[in-house]
């Protein structure tokens, strides 16, 4: 069943495909995000999430179809303007070498450009992390605190849509918490189109506005996070149950 | 030295031999495969090398400076198959620098301009570039493989490929430059380089074979330098195509 959006769509993917080492994995993917929505991304593994993150992003291109961000084709935005329109945060929450602000500074250094010292104890603080943290070492913070950094260090680009790749699933139940509270409150504060993949249900149907189930690189279902569970597709229904790993 | 005073050396081919056969470490037949090959290889070098002596031909000359680098490209691609298009960035590479290098020599009139001394500095140069060239390409693909996440992150924030590889790039010139600069440092302590140890031995004066020992070492400098930043400059490009995405 697939919903109809009231609101306007800021991610549009129109008869996507995209194959890599011989294997299909998006197989005629279309759908749309609504802007200044969370977008709840689930699915088994190898469903072909994280390679629709990596097509909306730029890191990968489609092989056919078109993906439209505000309406225009992502192969007509400078792949550089692009990457900043589209913030992506991983599960790895991978860090350079250096301090809390190092980090933090990167996409602003990248254009050769420095940040403003209070701006960016402003950041660390939305995200929930102390401002005394700046100087600290990044390898030093813990893994839910690297997630917030992580986040934090994709919003310098101002991103209008921010995605984010199973940033909670190797924290513990308190920073999963926190990070659902962030995501929350970024959506709130800046109006930020999101999109979540998450394994865990629960924070896919509470957190999310609306919620994409995946499998075998199709999109299955589209439909409001609250009315997940009573999904009419039995396929739906089986990943719920847990009998679709 | 006679053929019978040369035969004589085979003793010390002799000792590992018989050490690898008493100990069964099973090196006979790799040290015999060695040994034969160096002496045809040597023997038909040094015959070449008379015939293009005593013609004194420029054509004879870049001949055997193509076959130089023919063989060390050759030698070299193996290590960075991963690398579109490697043969010719070797191939360009060991062409740029024997160019800078006999230019300079030869322009200055550093050395006379006799294959006396071109080849064997050309030998020089070209094997060392093509070690330098090994050492980097392996230390490189090393670094894209283990830092693939950085490289994605930097892309994923807005980054350029060249941010994107920055640190990678540098680490592995820096790695693969480090031992040339090092060894230089303690030369003539630990060591007598092989080049000053023949001259001495074949009767030049020691201080005359020190001044060409110190030439070479300066251009070795040179050529470990320029190989590694040219071979990192000529392949990072190719890692990514135009829409600035990683091939992985």
């Amino acid at each position: 069943m697939l919903m109809q959006n009231v609101e306007r769509p800021l991610v549009e993917f129109i008869h996507v495909n995209y194959s890599a080492g011989g294997t299909h994995i998006l197989k005629d993917i279309n759908g749309t995000f609504p802007e200044g929505k969370i977008t709840t991304l689930v699915g088994p593994s190898g469903a072909g999430k994280s390679t629709l993150f990596r097509l909306c992003n730029g890191l990968s291109s489609p092989d056919s179809g078109e993906i439209l961000i505000k309406g225009k084709s992502i192969k007509e935005y400078e792949p550089i303007e692009l990457r900043r329109k589209v913030g992506i945060a991983l599960q790895s929450a991978t860090m350079i070498k250096g301090t809390v602000l190092d980090n933090l500074e990167l996409p602003l250094t990248l254009q050769g450009k420095k940040i403003d010292l209070v701006e960016a104890g402003d950041l660390l603080h939305d995200v929930g992390l102390d401002k005394g943290f700046l100087h600290r070492n990044a390898k030093d913070l813990s893994g839910g605190q690297k997630q917030k950094l992580s986040i934090a260090r994709t919003l310098v680009n101002k991103p209008k849509v921010l995605l984010l790749d199973e940033i909670t699933s190797s924290l513990d139940r308190v920073s999963q918490h926190d990070i659902e509270e962030l995501i929350v409150k970024i959506n709130e504060k800046y109006g930020t189109t999101m999109i979540w993949i998450t394994h865990n249900l629960d924070q896919a149907t509470q957190i999310g506005h609306y919620t994409w189930v995946m499998m075998n690189g199709e999109v299955i279902e589209t439909i409001e996070s609250s009315l997940l569970q009573g999904s009419k597709d039995e396929r739906v229904q089986a990943f719920i149950r847990g009998e679709v790993e | 030295m006679s053929y019978l005073t040369l035969s004589l050396t085979l003793i010390f081919v002799l000792i590992p031999l018989i050490l690898s056969r008493t100990l069964k470490l099973g090196l006979e037949k790799d040290t015999l495969i060695a040994t034969v090959r160096s002496i045809i290889q040597l023997l038909a070098v040094g015959y070449i090398l008379q015939y293009v002596f005593e013609a004194d031909n420029l054509i004879f000359i870049l001949l055997m400076i193509l076959l130089m680098i023919g063989a060390a490209t050759q030698n070299a691609r193996k290590k960075g198959a991963a690398i579109q298009g490697i043969t010719w960035k070797l191939f360009v590479t060991f062409v740029f620098i024997e160019g800078i290098t006999q230019s300079i020599l030869l322009g200055l009139n550093i050395v006379p301009p006799t294959p006396q001394y071109i080849i064997p500095i050309s030998g020089m140069v070209i094997g060392n570039s093509m070690v330098l060239g090994i050492l980097f390409l392996n230390r490189f693909t090393a670094e894209i493989e283990n830092h693939e996440d950085e490289t994605e992150l930097i892309l994923s924030l807005g980054g350029t490929p060249k941010q994107a590889i920055h640190n990678q790039l540098i680490t592995s010139i820096k790695a693969s430059t480090i031992p040339t600069i090092e060894s230089q440092k303690t030369i003539g302590l630990v060591q007598l380089p092989g080049m000053m140890s023949g001259q001495i031995i074949a009767g030049a004066d020691p201080v005359q074979a020190v001044q060409f020992q110190l030439l070479i070492l300066f251009i070795l400098l040179t050529t470990a330098v320029v190989t590694s930043i040219m071979l990192g400059f000529l392949s990072y490009p190719t890692l990514f195509n135009k829409r600035m995405q990683f091939l992985k």
